[in-house]
C-alpha cells in the first residue's frame, strides 16, 4: 500500500508529543510520514479536511470482550471491532473468556485472524491465563504469546489462587506481557449482584463490599512486589483498591490499572428500580468511590481508561435483577462519557484525555501506536469534542445495545477513524 | 378499574417503601369490616365477582398463597394458582414470557412470589394488571407487614410511636424490611436485633437502630417481630449453630420476664420452636401470632378490592352486596 494521505486544517493534540495546535499530516503507507504546520498535498494523496475538528492518535482499549466464539448473538469479532472504530478506538485487546475461551495457539490465532480480516480496529487477543479459565493450570503462554497473544488474563473472574498468581507474575516475564487481573475476592463476593451499601439493604439485593476487590488488588501488589511481575489491574472501582495503588505506585511497583467510563460518573443509585443495564461487575460504587477513582486517574494513580465493552443481547437483561448478565456496551460511548466525566466539569482537559485513552495505554504495554510522531502507525482519530449527541442505543454499531446510559446527552463525537492510514469509519457532523 | 380507591396507591403493590402513612392507614381501615366476612356462615361476597386473579407462586408457599386464595375466593374472584412446579416456567420460560401469555388471557390481577428480588416489579412494568407482591427474594413481602401492623394496631390500640424490634435474620428478611418501611410511614420507631452476620451492613441508613444483645431489644420494645431463622443459614456460615442461635437471640419466657412491660410477640411463621422462639412464647398471652393469620386474609382482601378500584369508605356497603 503506497497511498499516500494529507490531513490538514485540524488541531493536532497528541500528548505524546506535546502537541497541541493547528497542525497537517501526511500518511504513507500507513504510517506517518510527516506532522508539521502548513504540509503541502503530496500528489495522489487522498484528502481530508479536519478544519474544526481535533486530530488526535487513536484510541487504544486494552479491555473488550467481543463474544466470539460461542456468543455470536451478542457481538462477533466483526461487529466488535466496527463498533471500536465507531467510538474512535484503533486499537482494542480482546478478553479470551469466550466459549470456549482462548486457551491454546490455535484460538488466540484464529481471534487474531478474525480481527484482521473485520477491517475495523486493530484486535489483538488475549490469552488465558489458565487452562479454560479455571485457575487451576498456567496455559502455554509462550505458544500463546508467539501466536498473537500481547497479555494474559481470566478476566471474567480473578486468578484466585495466589500461589498460581506468584507463578504467572513470574513466568510472563520471559514474554515481556503483563498479567491482566480481574480483581475480586469470591468468597467475599460470593452470591452478589450490585454494590454492598443503602441502596443493596433497600433493594433487598446481594452486595458485594469495596474490599472483596482491595484485598486482592493489595495481594497482587505484594506479588508484584515479590516477583517484579507487570500487574495490570482491570476496572478498578472502589476507593480502597485506589489507596492501594498508590501505595504500589509509591513503592515503583510494576502495578499499572485501568478505570471504565462508568465507574468514573455513574453510581449504584441507577440500579434503584431494579436497573438490569445498570449491572455490572464490578458494580457501580457510591459517589465517594466515583470521586476517588477520577481523581486518581487525574494524579496518574489510575492509569489509563478502558471500557470493560461486555456486550448482551437485550433479552438477556430483561430479566429478574438476579439472573441477568453483568455488562455494560461500551465502545461506542466511551468517549462522550469521559468527556462529561472529566473534560466538562475541568478535571482534564481535552489533551489529557487523549492521553488516558491513548498514549498511556501505548505506553503502558510498550505499544507502537498511541502518537502520531514520524514512523508511528497512522491509527488516527477525528474528533468533534464540541458536538454534543444524544445516546441511541437501536443506532449503535454494536450487535448489543446495552447501556445505562440511554437518552443521556454527551459531548464530543466521533467524526473519522483511520486504521493504518485507511479510513475504517466516518460520520457527518449531527449524524 | 385500574385505579386504585386510595390515594397514593397506584396500579400495584409491590412494597411499602415510599408509601405514606395515610395510605398504609386506609388499607389497615378497609381491612376492618372485610374481618368480619371470615366469622360468617357463608364466608362470601360479591366484591370481585367476575374477576380473574392468578396466583403465580415461583417458591413454595403454604400460609402465604392459601391466605390469598381465600381472601380472593370470599370475595368471588375467580382463581388460578400457578405453582413453579410443574409450569411452563420449570421449562425454561422467561418471567417476561409468562408474564405475556397471562396477559393474554385477558386476566385482573396477579399475586406473584418469586425468588428474586425485584421479580413483583419486573412483572408490574410489564402488564397492565394489578399485580401484588406476595413476597420478592429478599426485598419486600408487603401485605405481611400490613397484616403485623393490623394485628399491632388490635393489640395495642395504635401504631404511632410505637416501639418494635425486628429480632433476626435481617439481612434475608423481605419481611424486615416491608416492616420496617411500613411501620416507620405509621410513625412507629424501629429497632432490629441479632447476629451481626444476619444484619446488613449500613442499616442505620434506613433509619432503625440495631441491637446487639436481645435481652436489650425486649427492654426496649414494645413488641418484637421474630422472624424465622432458614435453617440453611448455619450452612452458609452466617451462625454456628441452631443451638447456640437460641441460647444467645432465642426469644423465651424468661426473657420477656424481665421486661418492663407486657411485649407483644409476632412471627411471620413458620416457627422453628426451639429456635428463635420458644413454644411458652408462642403458645403464650403475649403471643399474636394466629390473629396474624387470621387478620393475613382480612387485610389481602382489602388490598384486592382497593387495588380493584374499590373505596375504603364503601367497603362496608360492599361486603354487604351492594355495590
Amino acid at each position: 500500500m503506497s497511498e499516500r494521505v494529507w490531513i490538514h486544517g485540524g488541531r493536532v493534540v497528541d500528548p505524546s508529543q506535546g502537541l497541541d495546535g493547528p497542525a497537517d499530516l501526511i500518511i504513507e503507507d500507513g504510517r506517518i510520514a510527516d506532522i508539521g504546520g502548513g504540509l503541502e498535498a503530496p500528489a495522489d494523496a487522498v484528502s481530508i479536511d479536519a478544519s474544526g475538528l481535533v486530530v488526535a492518535p487513536g484510541f487504544i482499549d486494552l479491555h473488550v470482550h467481543f463474544r466470539e466464539p460461542g456468543g455470536e448473538h451478542k457481538e462477533t469479532i466483526a461487529s466488535g471491532a466496527h463498533a471500536a472504530v465507531a467510538g474512535g478506538f484503533t486499537t482494542v485487546w480482546a478478553m479470551p473468556n469466550t466459549d470456549p475461551p482462548i486457551d491454546d495457539p490455535a484460538a488466540v490465532g484464529f481471534v487474531k485472524a478474525a480481527g484482521e480480516a473485520a477491517g475495523g480496529a486493530r484486535v489483538m487477543p488475549i490469552g488465558a491465563a489458565t487452562i479454560g479459565q479455571k485457575g487451576e493450570q498456567m496455559t502455554e503462554i509462550g505458544e500463546l504469546v508467539a501466536a498473537g497473544a500481547v497479555a494474559v488474563s481470566d478476566d471474567g473472574g480473578p486468578v484466585a489462587n495466589s500461589g498460581l498468581m506468584r507463578r504467572l507474575l513470574e513466568y510472563t516475564q520471559s514474554f515481556g506481557i503483563a498479567v491482566l487481573q480481574h480483581s475480586e475476592d469470591i468468597q467475599l463476593a460470593l452470591g452478589a449482584v450490585m454494590n454492598e451499601g443503602p441502596v443493596a439493604t433497600a433493594l433487598g439485593l446481594r452486595g458485594m463490599p469495596n474490599c472483596a476487590e482491595a484485598v486482592m488488588v493489595a495481594r497482587d501488589a505484594m506479588l508484584s512486589e515479590l516477583t517484579g511481575g507487570h500487574l495490570h489491574v482491570c476496572h478498578v472501582s472502589a476507593r480502597q483498591s485506589v489507596e492501594q495503588l498508590r501505595l504500589a505506585r509509591d513503592k515503583g511497583l510494576r502495578v499499572t490499572s485501568e478505570v471504565t467510563p462508568h465507574h468514573l460518573i455513574l453510581t449504584d443509585e441507577l440500579v434503584r428500580g431494579y436497573n438490569t443495564e445498570a449491572k455490572v461487575n464490578p458494580p457501580l460504587r457510591t459517589a465517594a468511590d466515583v470521586e476517588a477513582v477520577r481523581q486518581a486517574l487525574v494524579d496518574g494513580v489510575i492509569d489509563v481508561i478502558a471500557t470493560d465493552h461486555a456486550p448482551h443481547h437485550y433479552e438477556e437483561k430483561e430479566r429478574e435483577f438476579d439472573d441477568a448478565p453483568f455488562g455494560i456496551n461500551g465502545l461506542e460511548t466511551a468517549f462522550g462519557l469521559s468527556m462529561k466525566a472529566l473534560v466538562e466539569p475541568g478535571h482534564l482537559t481535552l489533551s489529557d484525555l487523549i492521553d488516558r485513552m491513548s498514549c498511556r495505554p501505548a505506553r503502558i504495554m510498550g505499544l507502537a501506536s498511541g502518537s502520531l510522531r514520524r514512523e508511528a502507525p497512522a491509527d488516527i482519530v477525528l474528533l468533534a469534542p464540541d458536538e454534543s449527541w444524544t445516546v441511541e442505543p437501536t443506532q449503535f454499531v454494536s450487535k448489543s445495545r446495552n447501556t445505562p446510559i440511554a437518552g443521556w446527552n454527551l459531548p464530543g463525537r466521533i467524526r473519522r477513524t483511520l486504521v493504518a492510514g485507511a479510513t475504517r469509519f466516518e460520520r457527518e457532523a449531527g449524524e | 378499574m385500574r385505579e386504585a380507591g386510595v390515594p397514593g396507591l397506584g396500579k400495584d403493590l409491590i412494597g411499602l417503601e415510599g408509601l405514606a402513612g395515610e395510605t398504609i392507614r386506609a388499607i389497615l381501615d378497609t381491612a376492618e369490616p372485610f374481618k368480619e366476612i371470615s366469622e360468617r356462615q357463608i364466608k362470601k361476597v360479591p366484591v370481585l365477582r367476575g374477576k380473574t386473579i392468578v396466583n403465580l407462586f415461583f417458591e413454595p408457599s403454604t400460609r402465604t398463597r392459601i391466605s390469598f386464595e381465600f381472601a380472593e375466593k370470599r370475595l368471588g374472584a375467580d382463581t388460578v394458582n400457578i405453582s413453579s412446579s410443574g409450569s411452563s416456567v420449570v421449562k425454561g420460560e422467561t418471567l417476561v414470557d409468562t408474564a405475556r401469555n397471562l396477559e393474554a388471557m385477558r386476566i385482573d390481577m396477579v399475586v406473584i412470589r418469586h425468588g428474586s428480588s425485584g421479580a413483583a416489579k419486573f412483572l408490574a412494568d410489564r402488564i397492565p394488571s394489578n399485580v401484588i407482591n406476595g413476597g420478592d427474594g429478599r426485598h419486600e413481602h408487603p401485605t405481611q407487614a400490613l397484616l403485623d401492623m393490623l394485628t399491632l394496631r388490635d393489640r395495642l390500640g395504635r401504631i404511632d410511636g410505637l416501639r418494635v424490634c425486628i429480632v433476626g435474620d435481617i439481612v434475608h428478611s423481605r419481611v424486615a424490611r416491608s416492616n420496617i418501611f411500613g411501620l416507620q410511614a405509621m410513625g412507629a420507631e424501629v429497632a432490629v436485633c441479632g447476629p451481626r452476620s444476619l444484619i446488613p451492613l449500613g442499616i442505620e441508613a434506613l433509619g432503625v437502630s440495631v441491637f446487639p444483645h436481645i435481652e436489650d431489644a425486649i427492654e426496649w420494645a414494645d413488641a418484637l417481630n421474630v422472624l424465622r431463622l432458614q435453617l440453611e443459614r448455619m450452612d452458609a456460615g452466617f451462625v454456628p449453630s441452631l443451638r447456640e442461635y437460641n441460647r444467645v437471640f432465642g426469644v423465651s419466657n424468661a426473657r420477656l420476664a424481665r421486661a418492663p412491660r407486657e411485649t407483644v410477640v409476632l412471627h411471620p411463621g413458620p416457627m422453628n420452636r426451639g429456635v428463635e422462639i420458644d413454644s411458652d412464647v408462642a403458645d403464650g398471652p403475649q403471643s399474636v401470632i394466629l390473629p396474624q393469620v387470621t387478620n393475613g386474609v382480612a387485610v389481602r382482601m382489602a388490598v384486592l378490592y382497593l387495588l380493584a378500584g374499590g373505596r375504603p369508605e364503601l367497603a362496608e356497603d360492599a361486603k354487604r352486596g351492594s355495590s
